[in-house]
């Protein structure tokens, strides 16, 4: 009889994909719901995790006709002292209902884990990029060649010459293949040999030699290497963010939270749309500097602020690194509103003909400390900088903060589908 | 001849090769085993999850509450809550097995011995099997079944289907024939026949025969109850064939996807009657051969000790005051009877003699044993080979617990001489289907009226319809049969204990 034995691990994973989609589908209010209270239990940091999400099982419920109470017979093992006749107590009324097989299977909640991208997917859900359409987004990702080391099997228009003869060489060496000159050199030794005898051994000595050299070939096939390609999506789909923010003194650590906060959900959904995603962090006081994450956030600074000195630096990195007709570029400006007066002037020019020209979108988040009432009574300096910019037609988003749980509603706010959010633009 | 299989815990394809053949060589020749070809897969952990959550079959139409089984079953084996099984096994020809790659070799070998010779062997020769289930068909018919969901869900919307499905599901217990009928099963030509009916449909299709004008209505009422239900074949128990043969206004294929439910109801059905004797069957059949692969010297003792480890573990059971117990284990169980059979017909006592007349001393215990295979289901195998040195040795005792007795539960019968009959007879009552589902027909439907359809469930022992569930379940019968629907829970003398009556949910979009 024939028997069949079959690999089935490498089949394709995932075939209850459709069927689990199917059924977050159907609990999707629910999921969702258990998603947004999840998310705020947890730092932003770890939104990205995925994880264990607990929904109430009424929705997903399957009924089947069950029986329940009347009266029941059971036998059961391990009788230890009982006789006939005998009567147990009810213990309450839980345990002689669980004891009976295939009972009461009811739950209230149901519990499972979501992977990274669903959650993700849910988390953000209706949100949509601003200006999707324009230039080389996701899906025109193309496929490129690099260089990767080399093989031993491939086309000979890929043999590469120098590695091939290197270890050609190698292996001769190693074999102590006779060289060419040795064996000159003996033939010319018999040449000049005049003593028979030891010119018969030479003549041995000459044919080992030859016969050596033919046993190792000058070139074996073990030595040929090809060079190896592979294949690499090329991405085009490549986005910069910028991030820029004021850390003056006036920044409290409160506004630092509020602005990373935000920066981090920009860069979660960024990292969703383009396989490449660059972050720039500048940091100005009156001056701007370029640096990294740690420095940004946690670095001490004092001065006086100069918006435009940021926005002076990001334009010049962008010139330098990011052309704007290959990556998307996303700005992300955070500060308390404060600029001192004489610079605003500057800040509205550069942003009008430099920045905005060629970002993707500019959104400038305005935080203040918690509780802040004082923050409502009059718009800073900048907020009435850029609204003044933004009635004039300049695509800038804004929003007011101060409290960590205002953070994802603006975040909701800004990246509303386009509709929606051109129909906000002007309140 | 004393060639090992394996040495330590690694293997490869051709181990298993070896391992097969070994295992075949002891289940066709000293047990006389009858199995349909063996196909074996290697799956992953995760595999192994998709296949729970498509009750185990390799391939199965798409439906949400699979993807929620996924779910759960995924979160709990992440936990480390609940280990994965070490097979699975289809009865199906080939009998196909699916082995986790974590197992050791001599897992391996247990499990291919279990599986693809114990299951195969009771799936090829057990008589509910052989009734209700078609082996060469049901991979294509799943095939179908896939096919003909997707399509239908093209045509007519996944929500749609959806709900007839949902539907179906809640009635699925419902939806078996218990007793054998006209004719047996034969999924190919299902599969035929429906695609020769849609294109019957297709071909005689006339739009002109919905404009003649139907003749004068036969008064209804002038039907005698009696020819009303002998023409709609009530009493009927099986919900979904009545639904399907009789519903007014369901669209041809949602009677074909009750019918597709149906029928993979059916072909579950004798599994369901036979846990214990399909388990210890397998078990049975994977100690001997086990041992014999020991005894030859192809095992080595290290091995045959880890193989009595898991042995051991599948074959526990707990007493009835332990934490960990949870009704009887069917492995246990069945082995027990299994082993206690081999040793009533080998070397009886007097007390076997006088219980198994026809077995003791027979000497032939494979005989013995496979005739029992074919002819027994649980319900019966207990009620007839379990010995009272079993019953002995489970310590068995029969509680009688009644709500209104007051003084407390009784116990009703222990193992001794008075009580082996009554504890045997109890055991195999709850290993019968007949008493585990509740007993629910169809029993009339007022065609003169509102087209109400009236079911009746018979309490028994005065267990009645959990009410959420029953009125879930009762809406769900309610959509499909369009018209209201009422069941009335009646017991042994007739009296009405209860009635539900739920009304058809009105349906969004118009069903063609």
């Amino acid at each position: 009889m024939a028997i069949h034995i079959i690999d089935r691990r490498l089949n394709p994973g995932g075939k209850s994909l459709e069927n689990r989609q199917r059924f977050l589908r159907r609990a999707k209010s629910l999921v969702q719901g258990a998603v947004k209270k999840t998310s705020q239990e947890r730092d932003i940091k770890d939104v990205l995790e995925g994880g264990e999400v607990t929904i109430p099982l009424d929705g997903m419920h399957e009924p089947r006709f069950r029986r329940e109470g009347g009266t029941r017979d059971m036998v059961l093992p391990g009788n230890k002292k009982f006789i006939e006749g005998d009567y147990l107590q009810r213990s309450g009324q839980g345990s002689a209902k669980d004891s009976g097989p295939g009972e009461g299977d009811s739950e209230d909640a149901f519990r499972f884990v979501l992977s990274r991208d669903e959650f993700v997917d849910l988390f953000l859900d209706d949100l949509e990029l601003p200006d999707l359409a324009k230039r080389k987004i996701a899906q025109t990702e193309s496929e490129g060649i690099q260089r990767a080391g080399y093989t031993t099997s491939g086309s000979p228009a890929n043999i590469s010459v120098s590695r091939t003869v290197k270890l050609a060489l190698a292996r001769r060496i190693a074999l102590k293949r006779p060289r060419k000159e040795e064996i000159e050199e003996l033939e010319a030794a018999i040449a000049a040999c005049t003593d028979e005898d030891e010119r018969v051994e030479l003549v041995a000595q000459l044919d080992a030699l030859k016969a050596k050299s033919k046993r190792i070939p000058f070139i074996d096939p073990l030595d040929i290497r090809y060079r190896r390609f592979e294949m690499v999506p090329k991405p085009v789909a490549q986005a910069v963010m910028f991030c820029l923010m004021d850390v003056s003194g006036s920044m409290s650590e409160h506004m630092k939270d509020l602005a990373k906060r935000f920066y981090m959900l920009l860069y979660v959904f960024l990292k969703r749309r383009y396989k490449h995603v660059e972050i720039v962090f500048i940091r100005h006081t009156d001056r701007a500097e370029e640096v990294d994450e740690q420095t940004f956030f946690y670095g001490p600074a004092s001065g006086g602020t100069l918006v435009s000195s940021a926005l002076q630096a990001m334009h010049e990195i962008v010139r330098e690194r990011f052309n704007p007709s290959d990556w998307n570029i996303y700005a992300a400006q955070a500060s308390d509103g404060d600029n001192s007066y004489s610079d605003g002037e500057l800040t509205g020019l550069l942003l009008t003909d430099k920045i905005l020209p060629v970002c993707q979108f500019f959104a400038y988040l305005e935080v203040g400390e918690s509780g802040g009432s004082a923050f409502d009574l009059s718009d800073s300096s900048l907020w009435t900088l850029y609204e003044r910019l933004r009635n004039s037609g300049a695509p800038l988003s804004m929003r007011k903060v101060s409290e960590r749980s205002e953070i994802f509603p603006v975040f909701h706010d800004l990246f509303q589908r386009r509709e929606t959010a051109q129909e906000k633009a002007a309140p | 001849m004393t060639e090992r299989l394996f040495e330590g815990a690694d293997w490869d394809f051709r181990t298993l090769q070896r391992i097969t053949d070994a295992c075949e060589e002891v289940a066709l020749k000293d047990l006389g085993l009858d199995v349909y070809p063996n196909q074996i897969e290697v799956i992953t952990a995760e595999q192994m999850l998709d296949a729970y959550s498509s009750v185990g079959m390799p391939l199965f139409y798409k439906h949400w509450s699979f993807g929620k089984h996924f779910a759960f079953h995924e979160a709990s084996y992440r936990k480390g809550l609940m280990g994965l099984a070490y097979e699975i096994v289809i009865n199906s020809s080939p009998c196909i097995s699916y082995l986790m790659e974590e197992n050791t070799a001599t897992m391996q070998t247990l499990v291919i011995a279990h599986a693809a010779f114990g299951h195969n062997h009771f799936f090829k020769n057990n008589y509910l099997f052989k009734q209700w289930t078609d082996a060469d068909g049901i991979l294509d018919y799943l095939d179908f079944a896939k096919n003909y969901v997707m399509q239908c869900e093209e045509r007519y919307g996944r929500t749609e289907v959806e709900r007839t499905l949902d539907a179906a599901h809640a009635l699925m217990s419902h939806g078996i024939d218990r007793y054998p009928g006209k004719k047996k099963l034969d999924l190919r030509a299902e599969e035929k026949r429906a695609g020769r009916r849609r294109q019957h449909e297709e071909e005689v299709f006339n739009d002109l025969w919905r404009t003649v004008p139907a003749g004068k209505s036969k008064s209804r009422s002038t039907l005698s109850i009696e020819r009303r239900r002998k023409l709609l074949g009530l009493p009927q128990e099986n919900l979904l064939y009545f639904l399907e043969k009789s519903a007014p206004r369901l669209a041809p294929w949602q009677r074909e996807l009750l019918r597709i439910v149906r029928h993979i109801a059916q072909y579950f059905y004798p599994q369901s009657q036979t846990k214990v004797m399909n388990e210890g069957t397998a078990t049975y059949v994977h100690y001997r051969i086990m041992t014999q692969l020991h005894q030859q010297g192809r095992i080595t003792d290290g091995n045959f000790l880890e193989f009595l480890g898991s042995h051991t573990n599948v074959v526990f059971q707990p007493e009835f005051d332990d934490p960990r117990f949870s009704g009887f284990n069917p492995y246990a169980l069945g082995f027990a009877v299994m082993q206690d059979i081999e040793r009533i017909v080998t070397s009886p006592e007097d007390e076997d003699r006088e219980w198994f007349p026809d077995i003791a001393g027979k000497n032939d215990v494979m005989g013995v044993l496979r005739d029992v295979w074919a002819n027994y289901r649980d319900e019966s195998f207990i009620g007839q080979f379990l010995s009272p040195r079993l019953m002995r040795h489970f310590r068995m005792f029969h509680l009688h617990d009644d709500p209104e007795e007051r003084a407390g539960i009784r116990v009703d019968a222990i193992h001794d001489e008075r009580g082996f009959r009554r504890v045997r007879r109890e055991l195999a009552r709850q290993h019968d289907v007949g008493y585990i589902d509740a007993n629910i027909e169809v029993v009339d439907v007022d065609l003169s009226g509102d087209r109400r359809l009236i079911l009746h469930h018979h309490v028994i022992k005065g267990s009645q319809l959990n009410e959420t569930d029953a009125k879930r379940v009762l809406q769900h019968l309610a959509d499909l049969w369009t018209y209201d629907v009422a069941l009335i829970e009646v017991d042994a003398n007739d009296k009405v204990l209860r009635e539900y009556v739920v009304s058809p949910r009105p349906i969004p979009a118009a069903v063609a």
